[in-house]
């Protein structure tokens, strides 16, 4: 079957890169350059076919000189397939952008060809190396469409907020920054939210609540996680199941009733009133986690402790949380993250400007008299914090995550 | 010797017993008060007829006023008590209110003259009974001999106290079937329920389906893996609030990137509003058929939010995998699609079965997301939208609450299956 065959793979590789890296380029140069480009995916398909087989027949042999001219004789074919005019912008020639996309898309599509094609031969393959050429190319396009789909709503986030009104109305595409331009026109949205919108108080209150958030959940969630992975008591079976079957019950269903008697006792519309639902939809979460990394520490350090005449209060002092700082500090910056993230209790209890939490007051902006780049500048805000903490302990939270806290 | 050391320890067991209630008491206080009773109100307020509105208790609002200052010809003034019940739907009743009456003051006529005593310048008004909706007033005819005090001692120093009984809804035990009867006849049951369906299952399974290739790829080691690792998570990490804006921004349809795109490179003519259009006409060979896109759309977003999580437990899973099984399995000549099909899928099917019902329970309960893309509309209803719709959209927080106890029973079913699977995965 013709499919088996090297020269195939080639073929296969070659044109697929090419198109693929064409519409990936086309659209970064239009987010970059700001500037109309027509989608044309034939000039690539067609050279990212003749290079793949090139390169299959000449693998042997290659150099970095044969690379580079790989790479520019690619850029000249893009130019002369065009007649001149690549992207149908005239005086194209003279465009240093155009050339530096086009000689961008040629070596990214060349460096992919190798990839995929590296170690492959001509002729016939067997079916482990054929297998290992499709799932290296998949590989390969996996994981840039998981970095760009990934990426692109923060990029279009961020970007959108380093905009103004004017130039997003005038081309919606136009990303590109204007480098001469100083601080102020910059960072226009930014400061506008903290002067006028009123964003440091939410930022105030959203740290606040978070906090507080946090010192109860573990305040509380330490001890019952000791309890529940140490000590034995009758029925432990069905209360360390119930933890779980808890934090199944999603905040919807209990926000009527909430709603209701807050309201009743005058509490709704308080930052005491988030403070009092937060805990309690984070302690089952911190109880299950803790519990698990409590049940993976050895527990004859606990008999000795005990045989040493420590009482069982003093060991979770002493000896409990000094050994699982790491899970603390990983369980308590998932409790924050949960906090400052948390939208729907903000959403309903908080009518108060004054008392807005960030996600309550980013939904403020949501509205047709708010300019769009408020609202992006608003939600960089308010990701900002978690991004930080996230890429500040990573390793941490990984492995917190999938220690079984699983709650949204 | 034996009896008194099964004795000690029968102590120790009771100390133990103790001293873990006792660590666990606050806990189990705080999630029966927050989660547990809110539970049971949410039933009890699924049977009851109740508004927003009703939730701000009817009140006897008063107003005093002091009319002609003492100076008109007969040295005399009037006070002017105006009542008003502010609820327009019920009664107040054993309606009662006091005032003082400052000292040099002596009170002539109060009209309506039956219903007010005086006792050492206590004014204690017996109303009995405001109706809704109603108001009156009371006035009294004041005269006092001691005009230098006037300015001092002005009846307005002292503000009437007042007590009265009103129903309150909440509390009474006033029940009703129309909520339920609401919720289960409205012809829109049948489509949130299917919204609902298509919504869970499909995000779920696409959340898992990404997520186990995401998985697949990022199992390989690689420079910058770690790196791309975290990236990765973002979606997951971010507040809702701002991917979720982000995303509609992309998606707008006057001055959104896709749409713009989309236009510039000539594969539509016109802008397509993903968000609000419910339907789409896709031809697939001369076969039109209609597309849920707004649905489409939100389920997109679904997948994109949550795939980092199943890839985080797959890839976690995964590499606890020993890697001799791959080397014999490539010794013996096993192709890398078999080396996954035979080796690796049936060692992850219990986490991925784990995943889904999980993740099955948690995109059914979402609430968020939807709300925040939509709002609920353009045929992307599902029960938990439902519940904001009926309760504070609508303002009856008991169709609310009846929507929000068929939540609860599935989830309940949902529940039992979890844990009739999770027992056998040891989760």
């Amino acid at each position: 079957m013709f499919w088996k065959y090297g020269l195939f793979c080639s073929i296969f590789a070659g044109s697929i890169w090419g198109t693929f890296w064409q519409i990936i380029f086309t659209m970064m140069g239009i987010l970059t350059f700001g500037i109309p480009l027509e989608l044309d995916v034939k000039q690539m398909l067609i050279i990212g076919l003749v290079s793949g087989i090139f390169y299959i027949n000449f693998q042997k042999t290659i150099s970095m000189k044969i690379h580079l001219t790989a790479i520019f004789t690619m850029t000249l074919f893009v130019y002369i397939l065009n007649f001149g005019k690549p992207y149908q912008i005239n005086e194209s020639l003279n465009n240093v952008n155009i050339f530096i996309l086009i000689l961008l898309t040629s070596a990214v599509t060349w460096i992919s060809i190798n990839f995929s094609l590296n170690k492959i031969s001509i002729g016939k393959l067997s079916r482990y190396d054929l297998e290992n050429f499709y799932i290296k190319l998949m590989w390969g396009l996996g994981l840039i469409i998981f970095i760009l789909i990934t990426l692109v709503p923060f990029y279009i986030m961020i970007m959108t907020s380093l905009k103004n009104q004017q130039s997003l109305i005038l081309n919606p595409l136009d990303f590109s920054l204007n480098i001469n331009s100083d601080f102020k026109t910059l960072f226009n949205s930014y400061i506008e939210l903290f002067t006028d919108f009123n964003f440091h108080l939410f930022l105030i209150n959203s740290f606040f609540v978070s906090c507080v958030t946090v010192f109860i959940t573990l305040f509380f969630s330490i001890p019952g996680a000791y309890a529940l992975a140490r000590l034995r008591f009758p029925s432990k079976k069905l209360f360390s199941s119930s933890v779980i079957l808890i934090y199944l019950i999603p905040s919807i269903v209990l926000v009527i009733p909430l709603y209701a008697i807050f309201s009743q006792i005058g509490l709704r519309n308080s930052l005491l009133a988030l403070i009092i639902v937060y805990p309690a939809t984070t302690i089952p979460v911190a109880l299950y986690m803790l519990r698990g990394y409590f049940s993976s520490l050895s527990s004859e350090i606990d008999d000795a402790a005990l045989m040493d005449g420590l009482s069982r209060v003093q060991i979770i002092f002493k000896i409990a949380i000094p050994l699982s700082k790491p899970a603390i500090v990983s369980v308590g910056l998932y409790v924050f993250m949960i906090a400052w993230n948390e939208f729907l209790i903000a959403f309903m209890f908080l009518d108060d400007p004054s008392i807005f939490t960030l996600s309550r007051g980013i939904m403020s902006l949501n509205s047709s008299e708010v300019p769009q780049q408020h609202l992006m500048a608003g939600a960089v805000i308010a990701t900002i914090p978690v991004m930080i903490i996230f890429l500040y302990l990573e390793k941490f939270l990984i492995s917190g995550l999938s220690t079984g806290g699983v709650k949204e | 010797m034996f009896n008194k050391f099964k004795k000690n320890e029968s102590k120790l067991h009771q100390k133990e017993r103790k001293l873990a209630f006792f660590l666990l008491f606050p806990t189990i206080f705080i999630v029966l008060s927050i989660v547990i009773f809110p539970l049971l109100a949410n039933f009890w307020i699924s049977f009851k007829p109740i508004s927003l509105g009703d939730l701000r208790p009817p009140k006897l609002i008063i107003k005093e006023n002091l009319r002609d200052k003492l100076i008109n010809k007969d040295k005399t003034a009037e006070i002017h008590y105006r009542y008003r019940n502010s609820s327009a739907k019920y009664d107040l009743n054993n309606v009662i209110f006091n005032d003082t009456i400052p000292k040099g003051f002596t009170i002539k006529k109060i009209e309506p003259n039956d219903t007010c005593v005086i006792k050492d310048k206590n004014l204690t008004c017996n109303l009995e009974k405001v109706p809704a909706k109603s108001s009156g007033k009371i006035i009294l005819t004041i005269t006092t001999n001691d005009y230098s005090k006037k300015n001092k001692d002005n009846p307005k120093n002292t503000r009437p106290t007042t007590s009265y009984q009103s129903k309150n809804i909440l509390t009474s035990f006033e029940f009703t079937f129309d909520n339920f009867k609401k919720v289960f006849s409205a012809t829109e049951f049948i489509q949130v329920l299917k919204v609902s369906i298509y919504y869970t299952i499909f995000g779920t399974a696409g959340a898992l389906l990404v997520g186990l290739f995401a998985a697949q790829i990022l199992q390989k080691s690689f420079k910058g893996r770690t790196f791309v690792r975290g990236l990765l998570l973002f979606p997951y990490i971010s507040p809702v609030i701002a991917v979720a804006f982000s995303w509609v921004i992309l998606f707008d349809p006057f001055s959104g990137v896709v749409n713009s795109m989309l236009i510039q490179m000539n594969v539509i003519d016109k802008p397509i509003n993903f968000f609000g259009q419910k339907y789409t006409d896709i031809s697939i060979f001369g076969y039109i058929f209609k597309f849920p896109l707004a649905l489409s759309m939100v389920i997109a977003f679904e997948i994109w939010r949550y795939f980092p999580l199943s890839f985080l437990f797959i890839l976690a899973r995964m590499q606890s995998l020993p890697e001799d099984v791959f080397d014999a399995a490539e010794i013996d000549g096993a192709s890398p699609f078999q080396q996954f099909y035979y080796i690796s899928l049936p060692f992850l099917i219990g986490i991925i079965s784990i995943l889904f019902l999980l993740r099955f329970i948690w995109t059914f309960n979402k609430f968020d997301d939807i709300f925040l893309l939509t709002g609920g509309n353009a045929g992307t209803r599902t029960f938990t939208v439902n519940v904001y719709e009926q309760a504070f959209a609508i303002s009856n927080l008991g169709a609310g609450a009846a929507v929000a106890v068929v939540i609860f029973t599935f989830l309940l079913v949902f529940s039992l299956v979890f844990i009739k699977y999770s027992k056998k995965e040891a989760f």
